[in-house]
């Protein structure tokens, strides 16, 4: 590995500021990336995990959003002393998203091809036939007879391959981080797993990294490198996958993964996190294992 | 030259370079091209389509002049019509005599739809008063809808303190009766006197331009609102933060991503408003600050025809006229529009 990587986020905090109030959302989190590395981010609802992940090219609206301290890194510099313009060259060029909804993450008034064309005339000016790109993209994330299909409307495809149109559109800049935001949450279970086949394709033959963040422990498995946990903020644990699911070392990935329904196990009732006792038994300090 | 004369010349050169660019626009887009296969396949869509055409043509036919005579001009309509002879007063449809009980006198020509009061033929007078609807919808569409898209869009977008500039504006204009503030401008514009490199902007007096510049005032609040509230729905919708995501501008968003998704909002407030515009023009006309005496214009004979109604025998043919041709344009305005609106709207097969 190089000694730099390619994104350092040091002590980042966030807070959005209220009328009613302060919430802090991310309280001074450190992690990094390396290249054609997969990162999952793992955490419950409001565990700052999504705010994170859009921090990473400040797309948060500022206000409410305040980044109190810290830094991240991208290649170096600091996304958060970027200008505007530096940020827009660098959202969908170099970090790019998928988002949660697949079904209203496309504009519903235009045809895949004038989007994923779009996205390629905006970062990518050197590409003489864009309808050509498309098509290999779209061929890319697994869309059968992609020449015909990407005059479709967002409307006339399913969600797997609406979200399939998603990771065509963000990978058809060619970025350097896919930030893929709860890409399954949508999807029935069969998608989901065919759509994380896909992004295990797709870092394979692209050699790209992605951040994948979830609340979904049982995704992680097959696809991460390595695994955060974020807990209310925090960075709770932190380590290869395959030490943190097989022995989690902190009371509250314990839990999580203990929610993970196993076939065959005779139980009444899906196992839930109880937070009272999880702050009482533990201090919630980081355990790093890398 | 005054700045009304040739604003007309403007408006009819600038509508024909519109009506090409559609139509080169849409032959290169794929988007256009299907919506016209649709128009093509909506036989009501179409027969809307021509009435519309034949009221825009009447409209160029009175707003084209040709010299005639020693230094005068006449419109084409003006001229076509020449041959049909004046009355002295009113005279029923198809008449050979004139309407009075005591002394009918015989008719100098044929008048299908009759004549009125200073035996002007009906008919005649409801073509001529195209070109003033026409321009007073016109003008005020294209001055209000970009305003009222663009100023909505922005406040539902940006919100912040950019919104409440504009709602302020708009919700103080809005406070004030519109009838009011539409007879408050009109009558300032009547005493204002603005010249420009010598020459005269706004010259004192009526003219139908600034009725149409007065409309705009208040036509825009309306829509305004609506393209607010609506793209605050749509700004909470994912594509947006997919585009911003993708590093587009701002600009980009606005125009790109969500102007096309009100625009049918926009089609149906330009389609429905139009006839509405017509309206208050009337209303203003017959409230003495609208279009000057002798400008042929629906309103205006709407507004004379009331009294004739009392008249005895009836003189309806006037009001009639007027009515239907009002009628018709706002009926095919609202027919095309919405298969216009159909044919963009990509749910459909």
């Amino acid at each position: 590995m190089s000694l730099q990587p390619l994104l350092d986020i040091r002590n980042l905090a966030i807070h959005f500021a209220t009328e009613t109030g302060t919430v802090e959302a991310v309280k001074g989190i450190s992690l990094s990336l390396g290249k054609a590395e997969t990162l999952a981010v793992v955490g419950e609802s409001g565990s700052g995990k999504s705010v994170t992940g859009l921090a990473l090219t400040r797309l948060l609206p500022e206000p409410p959003a305040v980044y109190s301290s810290g830094e991240i890194l991208f290649h170096g510099h600091d996304v958060l002393k970027m200008k505007k313009e530096e940020l827009r060259a660098l959202r969908g060029a170099r970090i790019a998203y998928i988002f949660q909804e697949p079904s209203t993450s496309l504009n519903p008034v235009f045809t895949i091809r004038s989007q994923i064309a779009e996205a390629i005339r905006l970062h990518r000016r050197e590409v003489k036939d864009v309808d050509d790109e498309v098509a290999k993209h779209l061929d890319l994330v697994g869309i059968v007879d992609a020449r015909k299909r990407m005059n479709d409307y967002p409307h006339q495809l399913s969600g797997g391959m609406q979200q399939r149109a998603m990771i065509a559109m963000a990978l058809s800049c060619q970025p350097e981080i896919l930030v893929a935001d709860e890409p399954t949450t949508a999807l029935d279970v069969t998608i989901q797993a065919q759509i994380i086949e896909q992004l295990i394709e797709i870092k394979q033959r692209l050699k790209m990294a992605i951040i994948l963040i979830t609340h979904n422990f049982g995704i992680v498995g097959d696809i991460a490198d390595r695994v955060v946990v974020m807990f209310r903020g925090q960075i709770v644990e932190e380590g290869p996958t395959k030490r943190v699911l097989g022995n989690p070392q902190h009371a509250y990935t314990k839990a999580l993964i203990e929610c993970i329904p196993q076939i065959g196990q005779k139980r009444r009732r899906l196992t839930t996190i109880d937070h009272e006792a999880l702050e009482a038994a533990s201090t919630l300090k980081p355990v790093s294992t890398s | 030259m005054n700045w009304d004369d040739w604003l007309e010349d403007i408006i009819v050169v600038v509508s024909f370079a519109l009506l090409a660019w559609f139509i080169v626009h849409g032959a290169r887009s794929d988007r256009w091209g299907r919506a016209f296969r649709r128009l093509g396949q909506d036989r009501i869509g179409i027969a809307a389509g021509v009435v519309i055409a034949i009221y825009l043509m009447l409209g160029a036919l009175e707003t084209i002049e040709i010299p005639s005579g020693v230094n005068g001009s006449r419109s084409v309509l003006d001229l076509f019509s020449g041959r049909v002879p004046a009355e002295e007063t009113y005279s029923a449809p198809l008449a050979s005599v004139s309407l009075s009980t005591r002394h009918p006198k015989p008719l100098k020509g044929w008048h299908l739809l009759g004549t009125d009061a200073l035996g002007k033929d009906v008919l005649v007078q409801t073509l001529r008063a195209c070109k003033t609807a026409l321009i007073i919808g016109g003008v005020t569409s294209a001055i209000y809808i970009p305003i009222g898209a663009l100023l909505g869009i922005v406040a539902g977008y940006c919100r912040g303190w950019i919104d409440q500039i504009i709602q302020y504006v708009y919700t103080v204009l809005y406070s004030i009766p519109e009838i009011l503030l539409l007879i408050a401008i009109l009558l300032a514009f009547q005493y204002t006197d603005v010249s420009l490199f010598g020459h005269a902007i706004l010259s004192p007096g009526k003219s139908v331009p600034k009725i149409a510049l007065a409309l705009s005032v208040t036509a825009w609040i309306t829509l305004c609102r609506l393209i607010r509230g609506e793209t605050m729905r749509q700004t909470e919708r994912a594509y947006v933060s997919a585009a911003r995501a993708m590093g587009q501008s701002h600009w980009n968003i606005i125009t790109q991503h969500l102007l096309p998704n009100v625009m049918h909002l926009v089609l149906i407030s330009l389609v429905l408003g139009f006839s509405n515009l017509v309206i208050t023009e009337a209303i203003l006309s017959y409230l003495g600050v609208g279009s000057p005496i002798g400008t042929p214009s629906w309103g205006n004979m709407i507004d004379g025809a009331r009294g004739e109604l009392s008249r005895d025998p009836v003189v309806w043919w006037t009001l009639t006229s007027a009515t239907m041709a009002l009628f018709g344009l706002v009926l095919s305005l609202n027919i095309f529009g919405d298969s216009l609106r159909r044919a963009f709207d990509p749910r459909r097969g």
